[in-house]
């Protein structure tokens, strides 16, 4: 990535401190790496948006008469395992972690940087095997790999997919573990636990999970894999073997982990509405305690996608009333959120607005979890397109809006490079036309009995999917537009300073882009976090 | 800390994002012990299924465990023992600088390592010959054979990811043998010896766990 | 880094518990206990564990309080796994 030259002298930092493949491809920098991760992931985004508006495509119509249904079964898994382990798993945490980490703590570096760079590596095997699944056919397994259809039923690529997605589950826990010991180990001095921003918390929450979870995902795709090619038996009823202990194999790790897909993203949205409100977080220690809380809470509830499944109903009523406890701490971090704004000095910035978009959007999403959490409401909407709402309200009103929230909040660290507002603003807003057009159609849908993964549906249920797919098309234009924007401001766009938008936090206290070593000088904090004064204008860029 | 000012450390292996050797070997320690919490969660999805299916088909865990080899079971459990004594003892000697006897004890214990290696090849032969390995190809002369055949799934599933676990160790005690033969450790730099050690140990507590659950479950042995 | 350095009898001697342990885990599964077999077996295993973890892991001479509260995490998330798993399993028949 060559550094645009300016009128006056660029001083060093990251991104021009060495230049050429292989300064890319061997660095430990974890602002690099976090840049092979943007690249990446970006791409695998295309692949799954790719798949989803061919869902949508399929979907304009009640009959089945744009592609089989056997095609459509890998319509809609390859999209969910390129979208959930291959773009939002890693989305904030490989990206925006690997790069602000290090610096919101004083730190140099992640504690382990090479093996920041070899869970890169790890991911792009991963994201190889995917895209092997992929050409060569695909799984249509759903993105759940259910026994004993996945096992036993299938000539598709499932072992190609499973392996993809654990290898990638060991660049997560890689990620997970650099920043568990990063956090514990490289605070600089006077960066207590209690100073520390509510990104850093999150992403350690996050962390939490990657590390507990991932692991029992990765032996549940290797049993799996072996029961495929050996016939082993373990999830095959006709050997005496169980499918719901795939199932909730499977779910340990797949519930925390769409908890891994929400919490870096309200990391990010604290740090967003402190700044655009010129306050500091309401209730510090309770939005600290509240990532941990759902991060733990998170691995007590996973039965609730096995409810009509067939285990037993004292297990469910166990884990109904677990998962309405996880819903707890999520909702004091909305209060609290909307505490900070409360007599605060707002502005309507880019990111402010995809924080606004993701306090309203991830409170539907989640309220409606507690509606699937009750057992007589499931049975009724489960496996319909309730749940689907449900969840891309959560993954994409919520973390997706986080994600492209804090990039162009950061963008100015990152680049050096301010983007353009009027085209940010622009952009948010037509996303979230387009989200809330594509998906809550499907809550009704969902509600009035359209079943998920049906690839021909009732035609009463058409005019609410053909404005799903107008949805879809007009998010898909709000995704382009930062893509482009953010292309053009590496060369045209207004050169950053330290801190454009008068933000606290110690990434905020060195250049843009900073250098290598982050810091001239180690900090030593002597502050607490989001030390905003008197409430002031944000210089914005009109 | 800048980096201009600092004296105490000059230790060549100190690496530049670390302000010191104890927060390096801190850091490093803790990395390994987080890492084991993953191996903890990985194996422990096995021993879940191992729980469920031995709580609903007893009686076929019991043949299962019946038609395994006692002795070989149990010499291999002596024999991971005395090699994480011996890798205990290694990470002492680097800890007193100790060069030769820490490279001898951590050939011992890739010896002992390769001996349990060799003691599954000749098990896992026997067991395949025997029609103990799930698939077309199975056959239990028993009462359930079919449960009995979950019950070899696990034992495949289980101890074969433990010998990739046990083989991955050799190698790496191989590295660290000839880091240590080259005089790389001594009391003032011997934490990849302590972490490796770490790992070496796990490995040992899992097969610990392994043992009675495979080998021992009925009163009644034929081997 | 922790400058405990452990005498060599001690590490001897854990290894001859260790040994006895064995033994009699083996000896122990000849005896029909029934239901308690398990209970048995587990508890002889745990113990050995506990002594590669305290002894030849150096658990019992660190003084950071953080690495027992990741073996604890550890294991209490283990525990999470199958006490809730079997929370379906033990309760199928019951309705």
């Amino acid at each position: 990535m060559a550094a645009i030259p300016l009128p006056g002298a660029e001083h060093e930092n990251y991104l021009n401190k060495e230049y050429g493949i292989r300064s890319w491809l061997l660095t430990t920098d974890h602002k690099r790496i976090a840049l092979l991760y943007l690249l990446s992931i970006t791409f695998f985004f295309f692949i799954g948006g790719f798949f989803a508006l061919l869902i949508r495509l399929e979907l304009l119509t009640p009959a089945g008469d744009l592609v089989q249904a056997d095609t459509y079964n890998k319509l809609f898994t390859m999209h969910g395992q390129v979208m959930v382990f291959f773009f939002l798993i890693p989305a904030v945490p490989a990206v925006l972690g690997n790069f602000l980490i290090p610096i919101m703590i004083g730190a140099k570096d992640l504690a382990f940087p090479r093996i920041n760079l070899l869970s890169w590596y790890i991911f792009i095997i991963g994201g190889c095997f995917m895209l092997y699944t992929i050409l060569t056919g695909g799984a249509d397994t759903g993105w759940t790999f259910y026994t004993p259809l996945s096992t036993s039923f299938l000539d598709t690529h499932v072992v190609a997919a499973a392996v993809a997605i654990f290898i990638a589950g060991f660049s997560s826990i890689l990620t997970g573990l650099n920043f568990i010991v990063t956090v514990h180990r490289m605070r600089a001095p006077g960066m207590t636990w209690s100073r520390l921003p509510l990104f850093v918390w999150a992403n350690y929450a996050t962390s939490i999970i990657q590390v507990l979870g991932t692991p029992v995902l990765a032996i549940t795709l290797a049993l799996v894999a072996l029961e495929r090619l050996f016939h082993f038996g373990i999830f095959d009823p006709q050997k005496g073997g169980d499918p719901l202990l795939f199932q909730h194999l499977f779910w340990f790790y797949s519930h925390p982990a769409v908890y891994i897909m929400i919490l870096p993203g309200m990391g990010v949205v604290s740090e967003i509405v402190a700044c655009f409100s010129r306050k500091r977080v309401f209730g510090y220690k309770f939005m600290a305690l509240a990532v941990i809380a759902i991060a733990v809470f998170g691995f007590l509830v996973w039965a609730h996608h096995m409810f009509v499944a067939g285990i037993s109903l004292y297990a469910a009523l166990v884990f109904s009333l677990l998962s309405y406890l996880v819903a707890v701490p999520s909702a004091i971090k909305v209060f609290n959120w909307t505490a900070t704004m409360y007599k605060g000095s707002i502005s309507y910035t880019t990111p402010m607005l995809y924080a606004f978009g993701f306090i309203g959007l991830f409170t539907m999403g989640g309220l409606t979890g507690l509606f699937l959490a009750a057992l007589g409401l499931d049975v009724h909407v489960t496996d319909t397109y309730f749940v689907i709402a449900h969840f891309h309200y959560i993954m994409v009103g919520g973390m997706v809006m986080a994600y492209i929230g804090g990039l162009h909040f950061w963008w100015p660290k990152i680049s050096g490079r301010m983007y353009p507002e009027s085209w940010g603003r622009l952009a948010a807003l037509t996303i979230f036309i387009g989200f809330n057009l594509t998906f809550f159609p499907q809550f009704i849908l969902g509600y009035l009995g359209m079943p998920r993964r049906y690839w021909q549906y009732s035609p009463e249920y058409q005019v609410l999917n053909v404005l799903s797919t107008a949805g879809s098309t007009i998010l898909a234009v709000g995704y382009v537009l930062p893509m482009v924007y953010f292309l053009w401001s590496m060369r045209y766009g207004k050169v950053a300073d330290e801190n454009p938008w008068g933000a606290a936090g110690l990434e905020w206290m060195t250049a843009s882009p900073p250098p290598t070593f982050n810091f001239d000088e180690t900090p030593e904090v002597t502050w607490e976090a989001y030390n905003y004064g008197e409430a002031k204008e944000v210089p914005v860029e009109r | 800390m800048s980096d201009s000012a600092t004296v105490a450390d000059h230790n060549p292996a100190l690496q530049h994002h670390f302000a010191d050797m104890e927060q390096q070997q801190q850091a490093a320690t803790m990395g390994m012990w987080v890492f084991l919490i993953t191996e903890i969660m990985f194996f422990g999805g096995m021993f879940l299924a191992y729980m469920v299916y031995r709580y609903m088909y007893y009686a076929a865990f019991v043949a299962g465990s019946q038609a395994m080899d006692f002795w070989y079971g149990t010499i291999n459990t002596i024999v991971l023992i005395c090699s994480s004594l011996t890798m205990a003892l290694a990470v002492r000697a680097s800890q007193v600088g100790q060069r030769k006897a820490l490279v001898a004890l951590l050939i011992v214990t890739m010896l002992f390592g390769c001996a349990f290696m060799g003691i599954k090849a000749i098990e896992y032969t026997g067991h395949w010959r025997d029609h103990q390995f799930p698939g077309a190809n199975f056959h239990f002369a028993g009462p359930d054979p079919q449960h009995i055949e979950i019950f070899f799934s696990l034992y495949w599933a289980m101890t074969g990811f433990h010998a990739l676990h046990m083989l991955i160790g050799i190698v790496v005690v191989g590295f660290i043998t000839f880091y240590a033969w080259r005089g790389r450790y001594g009391p003032d730099y011997h934490n990849p010896v302590e972490n490796v050690g770490l790992y070496w140990h796990f490995v040992d507590i899992v097969w610990i766990y392994l043992y009675p659950l495979l080998y021992l479950i009925s009163h009644k042995h034929t081997g | 880094m922790s400058a405990h350095v452990v005498p060599k009898k001690t590490y001897i001697t854990v290894w001859g518990i260790l040994m006895i342990l064995t033994v009699v885990t083996a000896l122990v599964s000849r005896i029909d206990l029934g239901h308690l077999s398990a209970i048995v077996a587990l508890a002889i295993a745990t113990g050995k564990a506990l002594l590669v973890v305290l002894f030849f892991m150096g658990v019992k001479y660190i003084n950071q309080k953080m690495t027992i509260v990741v073996i604890v995490a550890g294991i209490f998330w283990l525990a999470i796994l199958m006490v809730l798993s079997m929370a379906d399993y033990g309760t199928r028949l019951w309705s």
